[in-house]
């Protein structure tokens, strides 16, 4: 298939005239006629003879020098708005909002000539780690369809692995970029906060909220981190830190430090994912960089802390829909969204906001000063994704606490800021993917881009496709 | 701490303003009560003196030109465009006194 091969790779192709963005765009429709039926990966899909026109169109004013993005199709998580295009967060509440403006990150995919054709399924508002807790039905595993996709970003992960499209955008505010990437074999990347705009994007958890690519590959991740990084007018939140030309660093073979904190090794973890970092460390020694062995006993907390200041965030985000100026009534958000709502309500109320909003803000600075420590240490962290593999459909839904621990080791990198890359790493004895992550300091996501195109060179766990994606 | 009581659940309903049905007061109750529990555990942290932290950024009053952004404006059939209700080019909003 023309969307095995890397965006790069595409672009490539596309210069040299051996294929047209029109095939590459009657693929993904040929796959998601086929596949979006049963995985449910796309809410909204752009009419074909829309996508087809602007594939034509590309194929003729393509230039040399136009963005590697240029003529590629793609998928926005649903978060996202979009002018004239229904955008729903996967919630009832939103069934029928069509956006009167654009989302920065789309503004900046459209400039870069790359072709929307889909918005993403999620849960709704953003609320899991399964992409179960949506009102248009789950998100399905392509690797085994009676098992969840990983959430909130589903969608986006479902469409890169099944090739409904070259690249995604998805969100994370406690792994819901991680997390469905490492449950569907793809990559994808937490961006340091303020790294991409969050202009447009529908707020979970504001201070958490981060927008960030995903792909098939670390270095198709930086060719879309590219594109769409940098200091926004419009979120004054966005960082004014000068944007890593990627593509040059992604070639430096420097000898890295990588650290391992013995705490997310322990027990709860499946025995298969602690095979699966320690595989990945022994690849990374191979190439010369050094393991340093740490201890981070406040990751243990991630959890907790999370589920205090998150839901406060979100109780106060999600006060705005009141159906009066757009979408429905409070009546429509889901089982989790009212929990998450009342979650937080209560941390924040009179009387306990001291004990839970505050006494957790204080413990995100002792998660920052953990994490300042570690990397006195080491460069990078190498650490699983989730503890457990991908759970049978109906297994999280009604499990809230279950459904919180799946982001056992995501939570503490979005209070802090720091960024996170997500890639494949092996295979469970029943064929399910598992990923690691890489993470790093602030501004770091060059230096995670480097080390995973270099396990990718050395690996083809990110080659392989679930049954039936020919 | 507290249990969570369908009372308490009725009235953190009541604050966030979501309509629920006793049905639903009664199931939420036990499952905010676990994820509540659960997230005590970071009261064993020692956070005395330790500052809040509210944002990460490091960035303070990022200001901009006290102008109108006409790139941003709506029209006023654009800003009507998806509420339910309208009158004469207005938002119809509940009632909020009672007669």
């Amino acid at each position: 298939m023309l969307l095995d091969l890397s965006l790069s790779e595409l672009a490539k192709g596309l210069r040299e005239h051996r294929f047209s963005s029109v095939d590459l765009v009657n693929e993904c429709y040929d796959q998601i006629e086929k596949l979006n039926g049963t995985l449910n990966a796309l809410i909204t899909i752009i009419p074909k003879e829309e996508a087809l026109a602007s594939a034509q169109k590309a194929d003729k004013e393509l230039t040399p020098d136009a963005s590697p993005l240029f003529g590629l199709p793609y998928v926005l998580k649903d978060s996202y708005v979009t002018k004239g295009i229904k955008t729903t967060a996967a919630s009832n509440v939103l069934k029928d909002f069509i956006p009167q403006f654009d989302a920065t990150v789309y503004t900046k995919l459209q400039q870069s000539g790359a072709i929307l054709i889909g918005k993403a399924n999620m849960d709704a508002w953003g609320h899991g780690a399964s992409a179960e807790n949506s009102d248009f039905g789950p998100v399905k595993n392509p690797w085994d369809d009676t098992r969840v996709s990983g959430g909130s970003t589903g969608g986006c992960a479902v469409a890169i692995a099944t090739r409904m499209c070259a690249f995604a955008i998805g969100e994370d505010t406690g792994g819901s970029i991680r997390n469905p990437s490492a449950w569907c074999g793809t990559t994808g990347l937490k961006v340091t906060y303020g790294r991409v705009s969050r202009f447009g994007c529908i707020a979970y958890a504001s201070s958490f909220d981060t927008v960030g690519p995903m792909a098939k590959l670390a270095e198709d991740c930086a060719i879309v981190l590219q594109a769409i990084a940098g200091v926004d007018p419009f979120d004054a939140s966005s960082s004014p830190q000068p944007v890593e030309i990627y593509n040059d660093q992604l070639k430096s073979r420097k000898k890295l430090r990588i650290g391992i904190a013995k705490e997310t090794l322990q027990e709860g973890v499946d025995t298969e994912i602690v095979t699966a970092v320690e595989l990945a460390k022994e690849t990374f020694k191979s190439m010369g960089h050094e393991i340093i062995e740490l201890s981070m006993p406040l990751l243990d907390f991630g959890v907790a802390v999370y589920y205090q200041i998150a839901p406060s965030e979100t109780s106060s985000n999600l006060a705005r829909y009141d159906g009066v100026r757009f979408g429905g009534g409070r009546d429509l958000f889901t089982d989790e969204n009212k929990r998450r709502i009342m979650i937080g309500t209560y941390a924040l109320s009179t009387g306990y906001a001291d004990k839970f909003y505050h006494n957790a803000q204080k413990a995100r600075t002792l998660f920052i000063k953990e994490y300042e420590k570690a990397f006195s240490k080491c460069d990078v962290l190498l650490l699983p994704v989730t503890p457990f593999h991908a759970p049978r459909l109906g297994e999280l839904i009604n499990e809230p606490l279950k459904n919180a621990l799946a982001d056992r080791f995501t939570t503490t990198q979005n209070p802090v800021g720091i960024p996170s890359l997500a890639l494949p790493a092996g295979f469970s004895s029943e064929g399910l993917p598992i990923g690691v992550q890489l993470t790093g300091p602030m501004f770091s996501e060059h230096i995670l881009f480097q080390l995973a195109q270099q396990f990718q060179e050395k690996t083809d766990y990110h080659q392989r496709k679930p049954k039936g994606i020919e | 701490m507290q249990t969570v009581t369908a009372d308490i659940t009725a009235h953190i309903a009541h604050l966030a303003n979501l309509p629920l049905t006793p049905d639903q007061i009664e199931k939420y109750a036990p499952q905010l009560n676990s994820v509540l529990e659960y997230t005590q555990q970071a009261s064993m942290l020692s956070t005395d003196g330790v500052a809040e932290t509210s944002q990460v950024t490091g960035l303070e009053n990022i200001l901009r030109e006290d102008v109108v952004e006409r790139s941003r404006m709506f029209t006023q059939e654009e800003a009507l465009s998806n509420a339910h209700r309208t009158h004469n080019g207005y938002f119809v909003v509940p009632a909020l006194l009672q007669e």
